[in-house]
């Protein structure tokens, strides 16, 4: 073996540290922590005791409601931000001046430059008796509730996670070779046709980027809910905040978390498989 | 008459200021094999797209098999264009790639029609078997032919080909002008190719249209173009030429190297030649079977000898230096419009 692999491997070793120290310290020791304390024990005055119980785990239904809106709420709120994101993308991708793309993107982002709560409070005024149900009730339809409902939270989420959606979905649009588009105009393919033959499929990789980032975010999320929601709906995130701040049964909210790290996992692995299994060869042979 | 597959109206295609194609009437014979030649800038890909339906002419109309086509949208024109770097789908196999103008008809064919057709699609450019590859895992000569099945699966009026071999090595190349050529006479559809490689369009077509600045300058058979050009552009456009002043200012008289004839000295000249031009050899180059010296005569200045080898043996060769002495047939002389 000569000097300069060992160097290389040296300087790899270097480049990689920083990295890798993030991961295990912030990532990896936390995360055996939580499992630890999943199997423990609730103390006496709040906390954990150690203990080697698994009646955390056969608890979790005891928060069911929870588990349920998360999974059927993150899922339909991220679909619905594709939804959306994808023709705000596309206008911006193919069809805006590219000396307005990048003004546009920013004010796409520009809700961000406020702070959530507020946005948050604004949905409340507008979704609330006041808002848009009284609007309706002017116009003949009464007795439409928003706050407080799961629409209430789709629509914050779509509003909410819109600006991160967005950008991946852009970005896959604009990479997008505009002859391939005339290829199939040529072959005979109507906009339509050409649209669901050649550009949804090449902007897949970026709504599947978007979609993980928006899920995941919205699986965590317990803010949204908490708001929009106003304790009615509520999600995973809402079960933690009680268990550790409220009602301080450590053990169990890190049963609750390990069992919402897991769903994670195993979500995003089929997710990533069932996008990638079709375009991930693809897509490196692109980029 | 039968109509011209495609023909242009007085088409004028302006961007801006630039005008891109002028005053054109370029019209494709149903069943030639058609190249339109020209320097790069001069028209040629703004002509095939306007053919496509991707750009619409500033003036003047384009007819597809006897029709007015001005304003009809690519998708509707039964013409089809090979990309110049191919534009396969990334996302589709081989086999869908191929497939893909038959899978837009209403009605659909049935799957077996489009394995039966697809298959017979490959075989024709000798792709047979590569079906379920992916068009990223090609060479780019095997992607040209996917392209090029891809098109013709579809039996298009006109096939477009634009600089369809500028991106392939010069040995795949002219592999690949022998296999259009013969693709061409096999399918009988006709062929619209566009380049700026004069031999590419002189050994490919049986018909050659010069561009120059949007207009067609001339058009003929590619013997016609090498024998009878209109002008000084054509024939420097065309081969090679030697150009010497003109009996006006405005024109200029051409000879072919090929038809310099050259020898030691006057006396073993052929007979029959206009004049004799006494010359000194500047420079001699090897071409394997020809040489081409580079000579220079006082009042004619320098030109070019194109010397076939079999006739090396009666007339011999030069070295730089050396005297000879040169002259051509009077039919070789041709006046030309300096322009
Ligand atoms: N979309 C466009 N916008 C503005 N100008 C254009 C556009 N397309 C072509 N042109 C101009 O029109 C002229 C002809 O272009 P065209 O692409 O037809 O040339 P070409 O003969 O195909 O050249 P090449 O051999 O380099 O491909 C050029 O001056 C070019 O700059
Ligand atoms: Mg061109």
């Amino acid at each position: 073996m000569t000097a300069a692999p060992a160097r290389s491997r040296a300087v790899t070793a270097l480049l990689v540290a920083p990295a890798a120290v993030f991961f295990v310290f912030l990532l990896i020791v936390p995360l055996m922590v939580v499992v630890v304390f999943s199997f423990g024990e609730r103390a006496p005055a709040g906390g954990y005791s150690p203990a080697f119980t698994f009646d955390n785990y056969l608890n979790l239904a005891a928060r069911g409601k929870a588990f349920v809106n998360t999974l059927t709420l993150a899922p339909l709120a991220t679909l619905l931000t594709a939804i959306f994101a994808f023709p705000m993308a596309y206008f911006l991708a193919v069809k805006v001046d590219p000396k307005w793309r990048v003004m546009l993107l920013v004010l796409v982002m520009a809700p961000f430059w406020t702070s959530q709560l507020l946005r948050y409070y604004a949905w409340i005024m507008l979704l609330g008796g006041k808002g848009i149900p009284a609007w309706l009730a002017y116009i003949g339809i009464a007795d439409v509730r928003i706050i407080n409902t799961p629409w209430a939270v789709l629509i914050g989420a779509v509003y909410g996670f819109l600006p991160l959606m967005v950008p991946p979905i852009y970005v896959s649009l604009e990479k997008l070779d505009k002859r391939l588009l005339e290829a199939s105009a040529d072959l005979g393919a109507t906009p339509i046709r050409t649209f669901f033959q050649v550009t949804l499929p090449l902007a897949l990789p970026g709504v599947a980027t978007g979609s993980m980032l928006v899920f995941i975010l919205l699986m965590g999320d317990y803010i949204l809910p908490q708001y929009l929601g106003g304790g009615k709906v509520f999600f995973i995130g809402n079960a933690l905040v009680d268990l550790f701040l409220q009602s301080r049964n450590w053990p169990f909210g890190a049963a609750v978390s390990v069992a919402l790290v897991a769903i994670m996992f195993v979500t995003i692995f089929f997710y990533m498989r069932f996008v990638l299994g079709k375009t991930g060869t693809r897509r490196a042979a692109l980029v | 008459m039968e109509h011209p597959v495609i023909e242009f109206r007085n088409v004028t295609k302006r961007f801006g200021e630039v005008a891109a194609v002028v005053e054109n009437n370029l019209a494709v014979k149903a069943g030639e094999f058609l190249s339109i030649l020209g320097p790069s800038g001069c028209g040629k890909t703004t002509s095939l797209r306007m053919m496509a339906g991707f750009e619409q002419p500033s003036e003047g109309e384009v007819f597809i098999r006897g029709e007015n086509m001005t304003g009809v949208p690519a998708y509707k024109r039964p013409v089809n264009m090979v990309f110049q770097h191919y534009a396969l789908f990334p996302h589709l196999s081989v086999s869908d790639n191929v497939s893909y103008g038959l899978r837009q008809r209403s009605p659909k064919p049935s799957l077996a029609e489009l394995a039966r057709e697809v298959t017979e699609a490959l075989a024709m450019v000798r792709l047979d078997g590569y079906e379920s590859r992916r068009s990223y895992e090609l060479s780019g000569g095997q992607q040209q032919r996917v392209a090029l099945a891809r098109a013709l699966i579809n039996r298009p009026a006109v096939l477009l080909l634009d600089e369809p071999l500028a991106a392939l090595d010069r040995k795949l190349r002219r592999e690949m002008q022998i296999e259009l050529q013969n693709l061409q006479r096999d399918v009988g559809i006709t062929f619209l190719l566009v380049t700026h490689d004069q031999e590419e369009a002189l050994s490919m077509s049986d018909r050659v249209c010069v561009m120059r600045e949007g207009r067609i300058v001339q058009s003929g058979s590619p013997r016609e173009l090498y024998d009878k050009p209109v002008s000084r552009y054509v024939a420097d456009f065309v081969g090679k030429s030697n150009f010497f002043a003109g009996p006006t200012k405005d024109t200029v008289i051409s000879v072919r190297p090929e038809l310099v004839e050259i020898a030691a000295n006057e006396a073993v000249l052929p007979e029959g030649l206009s004049a004799h031009y006494s010359v000194k050899v500047l420079n001699r180059i090897f071409l394997g079977e020809n040489t081409e010296y580079r000579v220079a005569n006082d009042t004619l200045g320098e030109f070019m000898v194109l010397t076939p080898r079999k006739s090396e043996r009666s007339s011999g060769t030069f070295e730089i230096g050396d005297t000879a002495s040169t002259g051509w047939r009077p039919e070789a002389a041709l006046v030309l419009a300096a322009t």
